[in-house]
């Protein structure tokens, strides 16, 4: 098999597997998630990575800095304020009584 | 790395993604799960860090990786939860930046580029640009950098049409030209940037929630895209993941506010009536800081029959909308919320799905004040329980509890799911003023009724009477 077609497949099992997981999240936590998908979406950063390091010219590996730059931010950003929501979501219970 | 290692790596560290998303499905699971597909991120930078070459470009990379880490913490720390849907906003936006970037750092690579990669190519650039100018106009909306009011340039449709056809062409022609691909790549960029412009420049406070999602959900697909004009297997799927998701957020928020997708895309707008304008103003910035003179409904109830109603009452519930959170009333609402609780009384929230400037925001601004979330209700669950309730206080929400909506034919708002409030035996209206919200329509609950008590003002004096008087 190519790895073009390989490719394809992937984004086509990833897109239906990703949205059927995503169906069932609660609308409760639907900022999380999107800030949550912002994180992954600075997976861009492994292929800006790959380009910036392959560039030759001063330009060039410039760009690839801002797209570093920018990619990182959505990562770790992504997955800081997605943190920070998740923490504040506190259940009406005391706490250590989670359904155990 | 061999083949067959890197391929069961990159489905391992997707697995781990896929599985951190699937705990997100519970309150109780959801931080571990975020952690989950934090940790399996970390994984797949340090391995390809390990594994490729970056001696050329090495202090490049270093510098963008020191700043891009010292920018995230300040905006982590910094960023209050009203401002979530311009933060998100911003993270779209530099997400395609970043795929249309290496989409462009592709192209300039090499000669002997396959067809399959310079196509996908072109399409990350084009998908990238889009996201990333759309999603700076709709985080500078936001932000209130630009007029929340949707602004239309002459012949918008127009030149709208056209930049997308040249796009549709450039796109087309990237992988058959041979000579100049980077310049092809700049003008493919520049047109992409001003589609996305023309795109977002256009929506207004109202349809912000589905832009942002539908936004979110591009900027996943030009990660997607990228990853295949790289052969990455890890950006294919992860990208794919976030486009699903971003794509399923969008069509909830369409089904909620009754809005056409291609409505929002191709800019058949409602037209913007001079009520919807004053609307759009009063509860903009001036809804938090000016402080209106109190009017006392003339022939609706007086606060003294609310606090019979409020000391009577056995259920309650309470429906926040935007203008609780503009007027930053959060604290004063779970003020409220703790006294009728200890008063023995059973208090919930409704939250209407569209209730705030993105999906889910009214959640984490009460969440942030520490509102228990098995208080908050979904439309669905609590719409049934509304005959049955007492009281029901709304505090800046108006559009989201309009019976109009389900009798106005015509209007911005037929036939757009509602909060039943109106069925409440009694009725608190905390409201900044009495004109129709965003949609436009005038809201019938503000007639004067003997069950119903309008306090109109600023939300935080409207509520501190209330408290008065628990």
């Amino acid at each position: 098999m190519s790895i073009e077609v390989i490719l394809v497949l992937v984004f086509i099992g990833a897109t239906l597997l990703g949205y059927r997981l995503i169906s069932a999240v609660p609308s409760l936590l639907h900022t999380p998630l999107m800030s949550g998908m912002n994180a992954l979406s600075g997976v861009t950063l492994l292929g800006m990575l790959a380009v910036t390091s392959l560039t030759g010219s001063i330009l060039g590996k410039l760009l690839g800095m801002l797209g570093i730059i920018a990619a990182v931010i959505n990562v770790v950003a992504g997955f800081g304020v997605t943190n920070r929501m998740l923490r504040m979501f506190k259940g009406g219970r005391e706490n250590g009584e989670d359904g155990k | 790395m061999s083949d067959i290692s890197y391929y069961v790596l990159c489905s391992l560290l997707s697995l781990g993604v896929l599985y951190g998303i699937r705990l997100m499905s519970r309150v109780e699971t959801a931080a571990r799960g975020n952690q989950l597909s934090a940790l399996c991120m970390l994984t797949a930078i340090v391995i390809t860090m390990v594994h490729t070459d970056l001696a050329g470009s090495l202090s490049y990379i270093i510098t963008g990786l020191l700043i891009g880490i010292l920018l995230s913490i300040f905006l982590t720390i910094r960023v209050r939860m009203i401002q979530m849907p311009q933060m998100v906003g911003l993270l779209n936006g530099l997400g395609g930046l970043a795929s249309a970037l290496s989409a462009i750092l592709v192209l300039a690579a090499g000669e002997r580029i396959k067809t399959f990669e310079l196509t996908a190519s072109g399409l990350a650039l084009a998908v990238g640009a889009v996201t990333f100018s759309g999603s700076m106009v709709a985080a500078a909306k936001l932000h209130n950098l630009m007029p929340q009011l949707p602004m239309l340039l002459k012949g918008h449709r127009f030149l709208m049409a056209v930049s997308a056809l040249i796009l549709t062409a450039l796109v087309i022609a990237l992988p058959l030209v041979h000579e100049g691909r980077i310049g092809l790549g700049v003008i493919l960029s520049a047109v992409a940037l001003a589609f996305g412009y023309l795109f977002a420049v256009r929506v207004g406070g109202a349809d912000m929630p589905i832009t942002i999602s539908l936004l979110n959900s591009t900027s996943g697909v030009a990660a997607a895209i990228s990853g295949m004009a790289l052969g990455d297997i890890l950006l294919v799927a992860l990208g794919g993941i976030v486009g699903a998701s971003g794509l399923l957020l969008t069509q909830i928020m369409c089904r909620s506010m009754n809005r056409r997708l291609s409505g929002v895309l191709f800019g058949v707008m409602p037209k913007p009536e001079p009520e919807v304008q004053l609307a759009d103003n009063a509860s903009g910035a001036e809804a938090a800081s000016d402080e209106t003179e109190e009017k006392p409904a003339d022939t609706g109830a007086s606060l003294q029959n609310a606090a019979d109603w409020m000391a009577q009452a056995q259920s309650v519930v309470i429906i926040p909308g935007y203008g609780m959170a503009l007027s930053q009333a959060q604290e004063k609402v779970k003020l409220l919320c703790d006294g009728f609780s200890s008063k023995g009384k059973r208090v919930r929230f409704a939250i209407h799905p569209v209730a705030g400037r993105m999906p889910g925001h009214m959640n984490v601004l009460l969440a942030e004040v520490d509102v228990p979330y098995d208080l908050l209700c979904e439309m669905d669950d609590i719409n049934p329980d509304f005959p049955s309730t007492d009281l029901a206080v709304i505090v800046g929400a108006n559009d989201v509890v309009n019976p109009a909506a389900n009798t106005a034919q015509g209007t911005p708002i037929y036939g757009m799911p509602i909060l039943d409030a109106g069925k409440a035996r009694h009725l608190i209206i905390c409201n900044y003023d009495s004109k129709p919200g965003y949609a436009g329509v005038p809201n019938p609950l503000y007639e004067p009724r003997p069950e119903v008590l309008l306090l109109l003002g600023d939300a935080k004096d409207s509520l501190d009477s209330l408290l008065a008087m628990i």
